[in-house]
């Protein structure tokens, strides 16, 4: 796969999540960027993970929708400052966007980490294969930035790359 | 009115005999002749009590019986006691005072003025002058000229105002009138006298301009409750104070006493005002030279030295930085307390600055050294070079402030260019990047880059990619050199940030890219000027 800076720039950190709310195999990553210098925390990306039903062979998404309820549509996300005031605050199970995909299934991707979302990546509802062609860079879901206190907590819940080559081996396991 | 005249009879004797200081009644008799403000405390004295005994030949019996001035008293050994002179001779007679000075006054025969509080008494005499050059040529600082400044206590703005009053009431009497703007400020007058002595002893004239700035702080805490009835007067002129300082600032008490009425002032401090039994403390002397800038230019070799020092919790993360290694040794030529760094834009922790080298400038605060001629200059020049193969500096001269606005003033304009080593996924040949070459205005649409969002706040930037150069390495790499407006981030530029950077050198090549090394090859900045070698 190359270079882990490739299309990103290096010093990222990949945080996988598994299984999430219990539906197999919809496993996401979180990518927390390594600087903690100064500032106000540490950046997160969210993304699709390979083992995700939406990156398999076969499948086309039909929409990419970021309108999550009735009230709430994550494109509305307005942040200014420094601060990023005026940001929607996300829980580990709060809804990033719902995808469709031509076999009638509908996926929702969830944000896995608590924190203020910065932007989503509009590119992804007009174009829908740079999800599936360039999952971890051009293909990102949204940008998380965690509280300040929260910054070295907050991936703690999550899995290391080795636990989910674990999980990733069992699933292959269990199937065959 | 450059001296005392016949009409100012009254005024003097009502001063003197109410313990003001010979100079303070020239100030209210608005007597601008400096001159008569350096003459020997002593020689003012016999001056004042002739002037007196020449109009009290002319007049009548107004004068008749007046109460001898306090300094003939104490000669004689008198101990008749007015409301006010009862401590005062009390401490006389019991033992000399705590205060060195006081005793020194008090058997000179020199009461301690109840307006200026022995500041045109003890403070304009020799032995304080000796104190102050002291203070300045140990602090061992270079200078061609200084500047006196002085910080009075509050209460000598109350103890005036009452002095006034009880001047403008006498001179009422007269039938004479007089503005409060023309009384002598005792500050003005302080300079009059001790400029000279100042000027004498440390070899350099007085100048309002100068740089260099002697300062005393003087407390009188014997009086220091006095000002408080104005608050009660005028409580809106008293706001609270941060840290538990003092509400009773000069400021306020000044605007208080602006606004106070004459009547409630009259009834609410003492006129004429108390004599004290203390004189007034300096509390402080102290030095200090006005700020010097130093500019210049400066490589970085290092890929490992942050700008600035790189400090998380307490703890040092990189060795030192490009602004100390630079400071260091100009904080030590010129002895100076502290340093402020800028530069015309700056490079990352990893990233060489090549070529001429980017701009920078250093503030030297309170440096005691200010001369240094050219070659001087370029010694320290060569100093800071030998200290360290991490940077090197060129260029290195003396500016004024103002020309630290020339270094930002380009920071959008100029242009900048870099050279980066760029590494692909996929394998390329030379033809692979030869279209890089023709491309020229490029515009970029930047997001903030994801390793900045968490401290800069989130926007989109337009910049120019004004030309690309392009040289092969192999089937994995290549030489970037590109031109671009300042303010570009080059890293996103390469590898695309997530996309969020467009377009960017992997989308235009239809591949993925990182960047491996970035030099900054130019800062096409044209300030300094160059210096030759």
């Amino acid at each position: 796969t190359g270079r882990d800076g490739a299309g990103r720039g290096g010093h990222w950190c990949l945080c996988p999540v598994a299984d999430v709310k219990g539906r197999p195999c919809e496993d996401f990553c979180v990518l927390q960027h390594s600087n903690r210098r100064v500032g106000r925390g540490v950046i997160c990306v969210i993304t699709l993970a390979e083992a995700h039903p939406l990156l398999q062979n076969g499948k086309t998404i039909t929409s990419v929708n970021y309108q999550i309820s009735a009230n709430c549509s994550r494109l509305q996300n307005k942040v200014s400052g420094k601060s990023k005031r005026g940001a929607q605050f996300l829980t580990e199970l709060a809804p990033l966007c719902r995808i469709s995909s031509s076999d009638g299934e509908e996926y929702t991707i969830y944000s896995c980490i608590r924190g203020r979302l910065i932007e989503v990546n509009e590119n992804i509802i007009s174009n829908p294969r740079l999800l599936q062609e360039k999952p971890s860079t051009e293909g990102y879901i949204a940008v998380v930035l965690p509280k300040f206190e929260e910054s070295k907590s907050v991936t703690q819940g999550l899995l290391t790359q080795k636990e989910y080559e674990e999980v990733l081996l069992k699933r292959l396991n269990s199937s065959s | 009115m450059s001296s005392l005249t016949e009409k100012d009879g009254p005024v003097v004797q009502l001063l003197m005999t109410t313990g003001t200081c010979p100079r303070c009644i020239l100030r209210f008799c608005c007597v601008g002749s400096q001159a008569l403000y350096r003459r020997p405390y002593k020689d003012l004295m016999k001056d004042l009590e002739e002037f007196l005994k020449n109009n009290e030949e002319k007049e009548d019996t107004v004068y008749f019986g007046v109460v001898d001035p306090p300094c003939k008293k104490i000669r004689r050994g008198h101990t008749e006691e007015g409301p006010d002179d009862l401590s005062h001779y009390g401490a006389l007679q019991k033992s000399p005072s705590a205060n060195d000075e006081n005793t020194a006054m008090e058997n000179s025969g020199m009461k301690i003025c109840n307006v200026c509080l022995g500041i045109l008494q003890e403070f304009s005499e020799a032995d304080f002058v000796k104190q102050v050059c002291q203070k300045v040529n140990s602090a061992d600082y270079q200078f061609t000229s200084f500047v006196f400044s002085v910080s009075l206590p509050p209460q000598l703005s109350v103890r005036e105002c009452a002095a006034w009053l009880l001047v403008k009431q006498e001179m009422g009497k007269l039938g004479l009138s007089m503005e409060k703007d023309d009384i002598v400020q005792l500050k003005e007058a302080y300079k009059w006298i001790i400029h000279p002595h100042l000027s004498e002893e440390l070899g350099v004239p007085a100048d309002g301009k100068s740089l260099f700035e002697v300062s005393v702080v003087f407390a009188h805490p014997e009086t220091e409750e006095e000002c408080h009835f104005l608050a009660t007067a005028c409580p809106d002129c008293f706001k609270p104070a941060k840290n538990k300082q003092s509400v009773f600032t000069r400021m306020a008490v000044i605007k208080a006493l602006e606004k106070i009425k004459e009547e409630d002032f009259l009834k609410l401090f003492p006129c004429p005002p108390s004599s004290p039994k203390n004189l007034c403390v300096a509390l402080e002397i102290q030095c200090n030279n006005g700020a010097i800038f130093v500019a210049g230019r400066y490589n970085k070799y290092s890929r490992n030295l942050p700008q600035t020092p790189w400090i998380i919790d307490g703890e040092r993360k990189l060795e030192s930085s490009v602004e100390e290694l630079i400071s260091e040794h100009l904080m030590a030529e010129f002895k100076a307390d502290s340093f402020n760094f800028s530069s015309s834009g700056r490079e990352d922790v990893d990233v060489r600055t090549l070529g001429n080298g980017r701009p920078f400038a250093i503030e030297l605060v309170n440096p005691h050294r200010i001369h240094f001629t050219a070659e001087e200059m370029k010694r320290l020049q060569q100093t800071i070079n030998n200290s360290s193969d991490k940077i090197q500096v060129r260029d290195l001269q003396l500016v004024t402030r103002s020309a630290i606005g020339r270094m930002k003033e380009g920071e959008e304009e100029k242009t900048k260019t870099y050279s980066a080593l760029i590494w692909t996924d996929k394998e390329i040949q030379k033809e692979d990047i030869a279209f890089l070459d023709s491309i020229k205005e490029l515009k970029l649409d930047q997001k903030t880059p994801l390793r900045v969002l968490h401290r800069r706040p989130l926007a989109v930037r337009y910049r120019f990619v004004h030309s690309m150069k392009t040289e092969y390495v192999d089937e994995h790499h290549f030489r970037l050199r590109l031109k671009t407006q300042a303010g570009t981030y080059i890293k996103e530029f390469v590898h695309g940030d997530f996309g969020r950077t467009m377009p960017n050198i992997g989308f235009l090549m239809n591949r993925t890219t990182d960047i491996l090394e970035l030099d900054v090859e130019s800062v096409d900045v044209d300030w300094p000027p160059t210096l030759d070698d």
